[in-house]
């Protein structure tokens, strides 16, 4: 701990990051030698290319989605505070921190339930209209399933999964339906990492 | 249920008494009978047409009944769900056990069945760990590995060198009186008692649904920690067979290499052993009927060579199953996966329940029985006590390390899931008397630890799971976006790694599964089964099944699979599935389903699947109820279940007791279609009826075709009017069949207007009855006055009643009689004969 402290000096903003996050001093600075390791050229701000510089990303069938969520609308750039907030949606679910630390004044951690989900489901949602179309699900199922299924098994397994999970019956899957399609799911495990410190 | 139950248990104790008085006969008398035998043979000249030789068969024959009879306890036991529903299995065969011990006991003053150390471990312990490891849910299993193997490893170390010194200790301050026990047989001791075993966790924990991690944490350890207790127990042997003295360091650092050995060593064996038999069902492809086969005997191998070896026999096998699992399942005909998986079941639970019942009849041995209350009681103290301790402590250290911490609670139930069993009697069975005075004093204090533990603890389990609020096994539905959002979540959790540069565990399972992907499963599967083993497919092609089971199922409820054939059936049968499905139609099926399950095998308990163990047979109970599904359907085809429900429907007293629209609807139907195939079928036999009465043969065939008609018109004409009053108002269920009728009618109305012409011969005059719109296309009857208008009257339909054959139309006809505003209807018009072109149907309008 004693050594991180002198890093983080370099850290913008660090105590109000830490604050909003959660992450702890260590978890910062590792991930701010990670940040300015992936920035090659040293502007404090990731682009797109950065990212795809990553070697692994690119046998991931869903990897420039992850990497497009990364980016708020409208932006080409990441900075050191998003990159964090991006990754805070992975921390584990720590349950004394949610139950004692939230206050009704403080928004939720983006570590909730809640958060994690909506995270997830804008990786299917490109065009961030709330809703999830069959050509949205069609996508990343063709991505995840590429070579093993045809189209039309393709389609009807999307066909399918918005049935399930399709209450108002509109073709679509809206956030709630989502939320509600993975109830069962143990979300706070299955988006979660262990950030090493 | 309880009659039932009574005279099994009668059958049993029947068996009982004879295999006791047998076996007794056959100790007490064995030597004499086999002399007089032998004289008597040699005296005998002739053939001999019977000869009772009991000897020649008595081994395999008294194994073959202990088995029955084990069996036959089971069956007994299963019959009251509401004891086994307090009361865990295992803790009633072991009491049964007891009782047959008792007996045995009772016949033959000596037990002469025990369960020794070679029946255990080489006949009745591999099939059981196979299975485990051949239905171990991997992935669950390999990511909690690190905490399973702290467990297994440290934490068995823990118990087994706490209790050793605790109870020597407590010898030394003199606890325990008289014993002549040193230290070093005191920590083997506490070696073979140690080891959690996995026989009693899984008998115990498969009946409380606890949380997958929680189980896997616990049945992990207990079959991992036997790399451990068979390492300890070697050790410590042969520290008390060399004695204090001569024991140093360099003894004790072999120990400790021996051990690494052992363990990996097994693991690789059985990893070998594993790929054999992968790489063997890749090329059975011809030999399909005994491909099953290879995986039993390889895996007995595997076993065998890593006891061979002085490895660890239960890791080899337990790891033979693991690996193999997943490229047999793809590589074997469908057919023989199922066929391994239940096989597997059987040889599993056959030998648990045998295993049990060995526990509890070795109880019941006056030589075993050396009571010490010091040794005992402090035994079974320290048992308890140091699992806790050892459980909370390193959970402690591990929860720094996890992601998801483990709760006090899940603590709680992993330390006091501890059960010790089979395993550690086995062990304490193999305990040298003449090395260790004090044998029988520490096989009776380990029969004591394991009943309490399996006994007692078994039973607390399920109130203490449910009384701490233990989060329990979800009993999730299958679903396609669920399947697709792991799959998700997987890739991006990986991303995320990849992203923030962690090498952590998602790293790796990625890295693994790459290789996997590309090196293994190539080797190791055939080319065609590669292609389709997508798991998202898989989930999609179960999906479909079970979609199609519960087609069949809603066919079957309404009759037959009338609405593949009719778009309309169709869209109300989907909007019925949808709205249904959830509530109605699954809890029928899922009723059934277990109700089958229960009875049918005897592996699985309850309706719903535990955690991991029994994952994949939930693949099978699929296929196998979709099976049943068939031959259900098949049946129910044939026996014509409508029928009788439906004639409760022209019972006016209990009009609504058939309410099903849809399966009058297609008895209905079907009824309709049989009589107009007979009636085509009919009229194909007969020539055209020009020679009108010339030959009074065909004359009679006339007839007869004649009253075929009339019969399938009255019908027809009937089940409109049945329609008419029951439900004139029914929703569009009704409109296929009026979509559908009409079409055939309004054909075979056309094909029978020929034989109608003859009909004035028979039935002469105006009552005549034909209905009116049959003859006369312009009379279309609106469906207001069709429901008024009875087509025919009462009179001429008792006249045909006598002639009538089918029950059927029996009913109709006093159906039909049965309105009173059918007397008032004015008569229609004697009909004239037919004009050419069949005239549309009118019952079209009824509904429209």
């Amino acid at each position: 701990m004693g050594s991180s402290s002198s890093n983080m000096d370099h850290i913008p903003d660090a105590q109000h990051l830490m604050q909003e996050t959660g992450f702890s001093a260590a978890h910062l600075v590792r991930l701010y030698e990670r940040f300015d390791f992936l920035d090659k050229d040293d502007r404090g701000e990731l682009r797109l290319d950065d990212f795809e510089a990553v070697s692994e990303l690119a046998m991931n069938p869903i990897g420039d989605r992850i990497i497009r969520a990364f980016f708020s609308p409208g932006r080409e750039t990441v900075d050191f505070p998003s990159f964090v907030r991006i990754l805070a949606h992975f921390r584990p679910t720590d349950t004394n921190r949610t139950r004692n630390g939230r206050n009704g004044a403080q928004p939720e951690p983006a570590n909730s339930r809640t958060n994690k989900l909506k995270f997830a489901f804008q990786l299917y949602d490109q065009d961030r209209d709330g809703k999830i179309s069959r050509e949205e699900l069609l996508q990343v199922l063709r991505a995840m399933l590429e070579m093993q299924v045809t189209e039309e098994q393709l389609q009807s397994i999307a066909e399918r999964a918005i049935q399930e999970a399709d209450l108002d019956l509109d073709d679509t899957i809206s956030f709630d339906e989502f939320k509600k399609s993975l109830e069962k799911v143990d979300i706070e495990h299955k988006m979660s990492i262990r950030f090493l410190e | 249920m309880r009659r039932c139950g009574f005279v099994h248990l009668l059958g049993s104790v029947l068996l009982i008494g004879f295999v006791s008085s047998v076996s007794c006969e056959a100790a007490l008398t064995g030597h004499e009978s086999n002399h007089s035998e032998h004289e008597h043979g040699s005296s005998l000249s002739g053939i001999p047409i019977v000869t009772f030789k009991w000897h020649h068969v008595e081994t395999p024959y008294l194994v073959a009944l202990f088995i029955l009879v084990s069996f036959l306890a089971k069956l007994v036991i299963e019959a009251n769900h509401h004891v086994t529903n307090i009361i865990p299995e295992s803790a009633l065969l072991i009491c049964f056990g007891f009782i047959l011990g008792g007996i045995i006991w009772g016949a033959d003053k000596v037990q002469t069945f025990t369960l020794t150390p070679t029946v255990f471990f080489f006949y009745l312990l591999p099939q059981v760990i196979l299975d485990a490891g051949y239905s171990m849910p991997n992935k669950l299993f390999f990511s909690n590995m690190g905490a399973i193997l702290v467990y297994a490893v440290i934490g068995t170390c823990w118990n087994a060198a706490s209790l050793g010194l605790s109870l020597w200790g407590c010898h030394m301050g003199g606890a325990m009186g008289d014993l002549d026990i040193g230290l070093l047989q005191y920590l083997l001791f506490g070696s073979l008692i140690a080891a959690v075993d996995p026989v009693a966790v899984i008998a115990v924990f498969e009946q409380v649904h606890v949380n997958e991690v929680l189980f896997i944490m616990v049945f992990g350890e207990s079959l991992l920690n036997d790399g451990v207790t068979v390492v300890l127990f070697n050790v410590f042997d042969a520290f008390v067979s060399l004695g204090g003295a001569k024991i140093n360091a360099v003894e004790i650092i072999k120990g400790i290499i021996s051990f690494f050995v052992v363990a990996f060593g097994g693991s690789l064996v059985g990893f070998v052993f594993g790929l054999l038999i992968s790489l063997l069902t890749r090329c059975t492809k011809n030999i399909q009927i005994i491909e099953p086969g290879f995986v039993f005997v390889l895996g007995y191998l595997a076993y065998l060579t890593a006891e061979m070896l002085s490895l660890s026999a239960i890791l080899s096998i337990v790891f033979c199953g693991m690996c193999c699992q997943k490229y047999i399942n793809a590589n074997m005909d469908e057919n023989s996966v199922n066929t391994v998986r239940y096989a597997m079941k059987v040889f599993a639970n056959g030998s648990e329940t045998i295993i049990f019942v060995f526990l509890g009849i070795s109880a019941i041995d006056k030589t075993l029985w050396v009571w010490n209350t010091g040794f005992i009681l402090l035994t079974l103290l320290f048992v308890i006590v140091y699992r806790f301790i050892g459980v909370f402590f390193l959970t402690w250290i591990l929860n720094k390390f996890r992601l998801v911490p483990l709760e006090v609670i899940d603590q709680v139930i992993m330390s006091y899931g501890g059960l010790r069993g089979a395993v550690a009697y086995g062990l304490a069975m193999m305990l040298d008397e003449n090395k260790i005075k004090e044998k029988n004093l520490m096989v009776c204090t380990t029969l004591i630890v394991v009943y309490f533990t399996v006994i007692i603890q078994g039973i607390t389990m399920k109130p203490l799971v449910t009384w701490l609020k233990v989060r329990r096994a979800a009993v999730s539905e299958l679903t396609l976006i669920e399947k697709v959002q792991n799959k998700v979540f997987d890739h991006m959790l990986v991303a995320i790694e990849d992203i923030s540069g962690q090498i952590g565990h998602n790293y790796m399972r990625d890295k693994w599964n790459y290789f996997e992907e590309k090196w293994m499963s190539k080797v190791l599967m055939k080319p065609s089964a590669r292609k389709n083993r997508d798991r998202l497919f898989k989930v999609f092609h179960q999906l479909n099944l079970k979609d199609a089971m519960s087609y069949v199922a809603e066919g079957e409820r309404r009759g037959s699979l009338e609405f593949i054939r009719n778009d309309h059936a169709y869209i109300d049968f989907k909007k019925k599935f949808d709205d249904d499905y959830y509530e109605e139609v699954m809890p029928d099926i899922m009723a059934d389903m277990s109700d089958d399950h229960g009875e049918m095998s005897s592996g699985r308990r309850d309706p719903v699947p535990s955690v991991s163990l029994e994952m994949h047979e939930q693949n099978m109970k699929a296929v196998r109820d979709s099976e049943d599904v068939n031959t259900h359907h098949l049946l129910q085809q044939h026996l014509y279940r409508g029928r009788k429900q439906h004639r409760h429907r022209y019972s006016r007293s209990h009009f609504d007791v058939n309410k099903d629209e849809g399966e009058v609807q297609e008895v209905f139907q079907r009824t309709m279609r049989s009589r107009l195939e007979s009636f085509k079928s009919a009229k194909m036999g007969v020539a055209p009826p020009k020679s009108l009465s010339k030959h009074p043969k065909k004359e009679q065939q006339q007839k007869l075709v004649h009253l075929k008609s009339k019969d399938f018109i009255e019908s027809f004409l009937f089940c409109l009017l049945d329609f008419e009053f029951s439900e004139g108002d029914s929703a569009s269920g009704f409109n296929p069949s009026y979509n559908s009728m009409p079409m055939r009618v309004t054909y075979r109305a056309g094909a029978g207007i020929e034989n109608l012409g003859f009909m004035p011969d028979l039935d002469s005059g105006p009552s005549v009855q034909l209905p009116r719109w049959l003859e006369d296309s312009s009379s279309v009857v609106p469906s207001q006055r069709a429901q008024v208008q009875l087509p025919w009257t009462p009179s001429s339909l008792r006249r045909l009643a006598p002639l009538r054959t089918s029950t059927r139309s029996t009913d109709s006809f006093m159906m039909a009689d049965a309105p009173p505003n059918a007397q008032q209807i004015d008569l229609p018009p004697p009909p004239s004969p037919p004009a050419s072109p069949p005239p549309p149907p009118p019952p079209h309008h009824h509904h429209m």
